[in-house]
């Protein structure tokens, strides 16, 4: 492997979080003489390098890309045995109720509460706290309208408990079995 | 695309009603529920008939408390008598009461959806185990302390002042003696006809002898053997032998 890949995978497997291109990239000895994009690229041909070499059947972990980042994860078959063994835990699982929320604002943000008690047809506020709380969604700004709602939106940790790339790996609305016409404005009661 | 495709979440087939509170998320939930049991037309909802069964299960599930089951019900009754109304004929005005139902059960019903693509990324996701799960902690070791031995006894002793003087109350086991003070104001009782409160407890009673033998007297008195009087506001109480033919 060449001294940059070897060093990319030294820093991924200290980091216990996705690391970005744009982080990774700042590792380089030559990163500080280089243009960005050169330094992006250079990056980006390691990677695939580090990836190449922990792909196949000869390793029980692989490089993953996640969350916008990149992370050393276990292979899926061995999950089960260690969490047997209590090594390591599985996240907890989320509720039908937070996972409604959570479509909900992945789709609508920036969305305040009252849209999201809307779709629901419940009140959403201990949810959302909850999410908030579990760092899988976070408040990005304010609403124009009475008293300047707070506005969610989803953060990385979203993408990285879903094993997501990107908000664009989320199946399209028209991909769905139910075909809906777009959000009308709210209609007065 | 590695994510898994979209399938619908499945409900648990029931047969009536025997149904957890927790298995609907809201009443879009449990309205959805009904449709898909009955296999009905969302867009061309019987309201009469999904009506009554939505007041059927919230009764039944004692939901009939919670504010947004009330709500729907109160909807669904109202947009059941939208329907009832008679229309005028060549009325383009007229919309379909049911349209916003409609609307928000088919956003709702797509947000389920989504729901059940999420949980399988979920579960997949899970199958990956990362480098440690302790969330990484960007707080740094706090300084090493920096102080004289002199500075921290002083530090001890500034905070051991501010703790206020403990409260502590002894309890110490001292029986009532009832039946013994019972004994003596009976043996009195034959010897006078009437005798004051200090011949009871004596010259100096400790407070068990004047509980004991207050009580002794109360039941006395209750029981007829004696009669309790005093002549004045804080005047010694004066005990008086009661006759049975007195009583009479």
């Amino acid at each position: 492997m060449s001294p940059l890949a070897k060093l990319l995978e030294a820093a991924l497997f200290a980091a216990s979080r996705p690391l970005t291109l744009e982080e990774l990239a700042t590792l380089g000895p030559e990163a500080a003489g280089e243009g960005e994009g050169e330094a992006e690229a250079e990056t980006r041909a390691a990677l695939a390098e580090l990836r190449g070499a922990w792909a196949g059947e000869d390793h029980g972990i692989e490089l993953v890309e996640i969350a916008g980042g990149w992370q050393f994860l276990t292979r899926r078959e061995y999950a089960e045995p260690i969490e047997r063994a209590q090594f390591a835990l599985r996240p907890r699982r989320l509720s039908p109720a937070a996972l409604e929320t959570l479509a909900i604002v992945a789709y609508r943000q920036p969305v305040g509460r009252l849209e999201v008690d809307e779709i629901r047809g419940v009140d959403s506020e201990a949810v959302l706290d909850k999410l908030v709380e579990r760092g899988l969604i976070e408040i990005v700004s304010r609403g124009e309208g009475l008293g300047r709602p707070l506005l969610y939106g989803t953060t990385p940790q979203f993408l990285e408990i879903l094993g997501l790339k990107g908000l664009d790996q989320l199946p399209r609305l028209d991909e769905l079995s139910v075909a809906l016409r777009p959000p009308a404005p709210a209609e007065p009661e | 695309m590695t994510a898994p495709s979209p399938t619908n979440p499945v409900l648990p087939e029931q047969s009536g009603f025997v149904v957890e509170l927790e298995q609907f998320s809201g009443p879009l939930d449990l309205l959805l529920h009904l449709i898909r049991e009955d296999e009905l037309d969302i867009t061309d909802l019987p309201i009469a008939k999904i009506a009554d069964q939505f007041l059927a299960v919230i009764n039944e599930l004692g939901l009939n408390q919670a504010a947004d089951y009330l709500e729907m019900a109160a909807r669904l009754l109202r947009i059941k008598a939208q329907l009832l109304l008679p229309r005028r004929l060549g009325d383009d005005e007229w919309e379909d009461p049911r349209s916003e139902l409609v609307r928000r059960l088919l956003e709702y019903q797509q947000i389920r959806e989504l729901v059940g693509w999420l949980q399988q990324a979920a579960t997949r996701r899970a199958e990956q185990l990362g480098r440690g799960y302790a969330p990484p902690s960007p707080e740094l070791p706090p300084a090493p302390l920096e102080i004289e031995l002199n500075d921290l006894l002083a530090a001890a002793e500034r905070v051991i002042a501010l703790i206020p003087e403990p409260m502590l109350h002894r309890v110490v086991p001292r029986p009532l003696d009832v039946e013994g003070a019972t004994a003596r104001i009976q043996a009195l009782l034959v010897a006078q006809e009437e005798f004051g409160w200090s011949d009871v407890v004596g010259a100096r009673p400790s407070v068990v002898d004047v509980l004991s033998a207050f009580i002794s007297l109360l039941e006395l008195a209750k029981r007829g053997a004696l009669r309790l009087a005093q002549p004045a506001p804080f005047a010694p109480v004066v005990i008086r032998r009661e006759s049975p033919r007195e009583a009479a």
